[in-house]
């Protein structure tokens, strides 16, 4: 069977999800790099597979994919078995609470971390200098939302219930990037989410991407 | 018999609506628990029981609490008219919707929010709209929509040849947009017109705007009263 195709680098975290996903159900994949720097991502070629000219894009066949989260469902449905059902098909009680907590990820959690990534890490590298006042409120953003995981986790294994699902990896990517700032210390408080982060972070599918990440940043 | 459906949260919130939305377009039988944001309903400890994060709408469906209007959306169909869902049921239809969902929520969102935003709800609260911020996000939306003139030059609706939750996620958002100056935007853009006009004449978003201009009349009243 042909290996489906993603295109972007590991490096952006919405590339990542997809490669947790892909590596979950053991898929064979191929990763196609898109040159930001002569913006080959605007280029006729690359806006036909996505047309917000944006990573990542997905090939399988004649399908042709974008947006990462609905990659993501794609992969784990097509791939699902017994063992590997990470969207929980099957359960119409079990999903619905996946979908919830993979839209508080998408809408809540990952802005507020990819602000203060955005002001810390690209600002500077763009010239200019961080907004330490957009900083302060998307870290009060982020510990209103870590008060809710905390209380959530500590009656729950995982964020939509006792079993793992694409909620839970959904976070991995901008996580990773969050935790090597200085800011990454308003976990300090968070027992159960940290346990439930260091669980995350030990599947071989995350290490597998994260050395891919780390090959990226030195190659 | 009181419906087993409940949705709490104010009908002229455009995720509300979202919710309701998919329930009339379903059939099924629901009440609208109304709540008032401004007497701070959303922060009560009742509230927060159901939802931690202080947002509207919750939907309870018996035992099932859930919130995310998209997340309420998606289950309200996959129990009840899941073509509106998942298509033909293939992978690839499924992920053509989820696809344009996703569209939805990260590309058309938040700059018609901006607009929304300053065109509609800062003079409704006494304030002036920051022009900037309109126009930046004006010009986000254009280059978006012209996306969707080009998709919908190619295909009937966002994911493919039949209507799903993909085209009707956006009525709620669009719905509001319609009534700023900048609905243009849509009416130069002849495939995107005729899909907005096709989405609002559906009887379930008409019972939807109902409901919210219902809604809207009692709080004008209200506000006059004060």
């Amino acid at each position: 069977m042909t290996p489906v195709k993603v295109f972007g680098s590991v490096a952006f975290t919405n590339v990542a999800r997809v490669l947790v996903c892909l590596e979950e159900v053991g898929a064979d994949y191929e990763i196609v790099d898109i040159d930001f720097h002569v913006k080959e991502h605007k280029s006729p070629e690359h806006l036909a597979r996505n047309p917000f000219g944006q990573v990542p894009a997905f090939q399988d066949g004649d399908l042709m994919l974008f947006q990462s989260r609905a990659i993501s469902r794609y992969v784990l449905s097509k791939y699902r078995t017994d063992e590997v059902n990470l969207l929980r098909e099957g359960s119409p009680e079990e999903s619905a609470l996946v979908d919830v907590w993979l839209d508080v990820e998408a809408l809540q959690y990952d802005p507020a971390m990819s602000s203060v990534f955005f002001q810390h890490r690209v600002v500077p590298a763009l010239g200019g200098m961080p907004d330490e006042g957009i900083i302060g409120e998307s870290v009060e953003k982020l510990r209103k939302v870590l008060d809710v995981y905390e209380a959530r986790l500590t009656k729950h294994r995982y964020l939509a219930g006792d079993f793992l699902s694409l909620a839970d990896l959904s976070h991995f990517p901008e996580t990773y990037y969050f935790m090597e700032m200085p800011y990454a210390a308003v976990f300090d408080s968070y027992p159960r989410v940290r346990e439930w982060l260091e669980d995350l972070f030990a599947r071989p599918a995350i290490k597998k991407v994260v050395s891919l990440m780390a090959k990226d940043f030195s190659g | 018999m009181a419906p087993a459906v409940k949705v709490y949260g104010w009908a002229m919130s455009p995720f509300v609506a979202r919710a309701l939305l998919c329930l009339e377009e379903a059939g099924v039988e629901y009440e609208l628990v109304a709540m008032n944001p401004e007497a701070g309903d959303h922060l009560r400890p009742d509230f927060l029981a159901k939802n931690p994060f202080a947002q509207v709408p919750v939907l309870e469906d018996g035992d099932l609490t859930l919130f995310e209007s998209r997340a309420i959306a998606r289950h309200v169909l996959r129990k009840h008219k899941p073509e509106l869902l998942a298509g033909d049921g293939s992978p690839e239809a499924a992920a053509m919707v989820a696809v344009w969902l996703e569209v939805e929520a990260h590309q058309h969102h938040a700059p018609t929010d901006a607009i929304i935003v300053q065109c509609i709800v800062v003079p409704l609260r006494g304030g002036v709209r920051d022009q900037a911020v309109v126009d930046e996000n004006v010009a986000k939306l254009r280059k978006v929509l012209e996306v969707y003139e080009a998709r919908l030059s190619a295909s009937m609706y966002l994911a493919g040849d039949s209507l799903t939750l993909a085209d009707l996620s956006h009525f709620p958002m669009m719905h509001y947009f319609m009534e700023t100056e900048y609905a243009a935007l849509v009416e130069e853009l002849p495939h995107v017109k005729a899909w907005w006009e096709e989405l609002n004449a559906r009887p379930a978003a008409r019972r939807v705007t109902a409901i919210g201009v219902q809604a809207a009349d009692r709080w004008a009243q209200e506000r006059g009263k004060q």
